[in-house]
């Protein structure tokens, strides 16, 4: 069967924008119907946030109170934050929308009156908004209250620091969904999951903060759009960068956001055309 | 019966090497995976002169046998913490059909080579780590090692189990055995001398993972171990390893007596 979007009714404007913001609506509840889920993910959060705190307090305590910036509070508030973050920050580079191309249900996507990549991010987003609350909230309260944090004193990082928090989580849905179309050529994406997982994880900075990165590997990972769904939010928000940096920062999110979006958009495009099913 | 257990895991050798390219990029996956692990090790060990009483070669031979048995152990039963998905579809009620026990069916009813190359990572390390440091070999080096690599992959394997054995009660929430499984195997990748009181009880004796790399390693190089950890403990790897079985198929039991099936 090949799918054509040309018999496709399109919805008028406002219904398709009421539509879009159901589908955002529509992640959150699904994301609040699991609450056992989302305890579970704290619980793991936890732990590998008190195990990070043991190294990486070893780490700074070694380098004589301070390292690359961080002093203790201002390295745990990394710690804390960037594992609140994890349940929101797709990292994992899996979406519903890997299974959905691999088993060919992407076909009936095609058939709704929506845009196909906005229908499977926003829900993606959704989800990874509602997280923040039962899971990156707790994760930055325990940090506080069992280790100890450094945060700013002023309101304008929190400010900047949400903007640049949620467009960190918008950006790394984006990116997965380019993870998952790309299974419109390949038979199997698990092989492109792991290259994420692994590249990601390391420049998002969910081992080891990117500061601590030798110089060479922090131009290889400035020249990715990872530090931007994780990292830099993190240093705008606990007030590392602050200022016209901070702005800074915020544009080159931007940019990572619209590109990441249109090659989604062409890749769909082509993906479409490419779509076989076979069987019906 | 042995030979029903190794005809199914022979098909799915075969299932996972059919697909060449698919398989080649999982393996390329498994290792980068690795390696960005090893990354963290080397940007921490190396930004400052050692921690917890370790230098990058020291802890290179931790990470190492850390890893290298944690992926062995992942090969053979990694996939046993995938139960709720098969409590969902139905899989784990035709394994109670059969005669022959629940958990050996479940272990064998997969085998993960791609984290073949998780494991090549491991052993490259520990190899290196062999290599740089400074040991005086003889038998009882080599026995230490060996004690340490068998009872690492056992500790691990009951890891697996144990979880498993827990998803039973925590079908949606079970993530949470991620926090002592894959929260386990980053706690063994480090000096257990950097950890706070509770985490040693907690990884250090509850979920033994201060036996499968940093004790043994500390006795191998004759380095000071941790509070309530004394370097002597890498000796008693074994005994770890048999607490841990013995956590692991308690919970299984427990487990499986709570299983009502998932209808359908």
């Amino acid at each position: 069967m090949l799918v054509r979007a040309t018999g496709v009714p399109r919805l008028r404007g406002d219904l398709r924008l009421r539509a879009y913001w159901l589908l955002l609506v529509a992640g959150m509840r699904t994301q609040s119907a699991y609450p056992l889920a989302t305890f579970a993910g704290l619980v793991a959060n936890a732990t590998f946030g008190l195990l990070k705190t043991a190294i990486l307090f070893a780490v700074v305590e070694a380098a004589g109170g301070g390292i690359a910036g961080y002093t203790a509070g201002t390295m745990s508030a990394y710690i804390w934050l960037s594992q609140g973050l994890l349940g929101s920050v797709n990292l994992y580079g899996r979406s519903d929308m890997t299974e959905r191309v691999r088993t060919g249900d992407v076909a009936t996507d095609f058939l709704r009156p929506v845009n196909v990549q906005a229908a499977n991010i926003l829900p993606a987003i959704g989800k990874g908004l509602f997280a923040f609350v039962p899971r990156g909230l707790p994760s930055i309260v325990i940090g506080v209250l069992v280790v100890g944090m450094t945060m700013p004193a002023t309101p304008g990082p929190y400010v900047l620091g949400t903007v640049s928090m949620v467009l960190g989580i918008v950006l790394s849905h984006s990116v997965v969904y380019l993870v998952a179309v790309s299974g419109f050529w390949l038979v199997e994406t698990r092989g492109f999951v792991g290259l994420y997982m692994a590249v990601g994880g390391l420049f998002a900075g969910l081992f080891t903060p990117f500061h601590l990165f030798p110089d060479w590997l922090q131009v290889i990972g400035r020249a990715t759009p990872f530090p931007s769904m994780m990292m830099f939010p993190i240093d705008v928000l606990t007030a590392r960068v602050t200022g016209f940096a901070a702005l800074q920062v915020v544009g080159v999110q931007l940019a990572w956001l619209a590109g990441a979006l249109a090659v989604g958009h062409l890749m769909t495009r082509a993906g479409q055309r490419k779509l076989e099913v076979q069987g019906g | 019966m042995v030979s029903a257990y190794r005809a199914v895991l022979a098909s799915r050798v075969r299932a996972q090497r059919s697909y060449r390219t698919s398989f080649a990029l999982d393996l390329v996956g498994a290792f980068l995976m690795g390696l960005a692990e090893l990354a963290e090790v080397y940007i921490l060990y190396t930004a400052v002169q050692g921690i917890g009483g370790f230098t990058f070669a020291q802890i290179l031979l931790v990470f190492g046998l850390a890893d290298l048995t944690f992926s062995l152990a992942d090969i053979v039963f990694g996939h046993v913490d995938n139960l709720p998905e098969y409590v969902r579809t139905g899989k784990l009620d035709v394994y109670f059909l059969r005669p022959q026990p629940v958990l050996a069916q479940l272990v064998t009813s997969d085998i993960s080579l791609r984290r073949l190359a998780r494991a090549g990572v491991g052993a490259g390390a520990l190899t290196v780590g062999l290599v740089l440091n400074d040991i005086a070999w003889g038998p009882a080096t080599v026995a230490l090692l060996a004690l340490a690599l068998v009872s690492g992959v056992a500790t691990f394997s009951a890891l697996f189990v144990t979880a498993a054995g827990l998803q039973f009660f925590l079908v949606n929430g079970a993530e949470m055995t991620n926090a002592f499984v894959y929260g386990g195997r980053y706690a063994a990748t480090q000096p257990a001398s950097v950890w706070p009181r509770a985490v040693t009880v907690v990884f250090g004796f509850v979920f033994p993972m201060a036996f499968t790399a940093y004790l043994p390693v500390t006795a191998l190089l004759g380095l000071p171990g941790a509070p309530w950890l004394p370097s002597w403990l890498g000796w008693c790897a074994p005994l770890a390893a048999l607490w841990s079985w013995a956590l692991a198929l308690a919970c299984w039991r427990w487990g499986i007596r709570h299983y009502r099936g998932a209808g359908g």
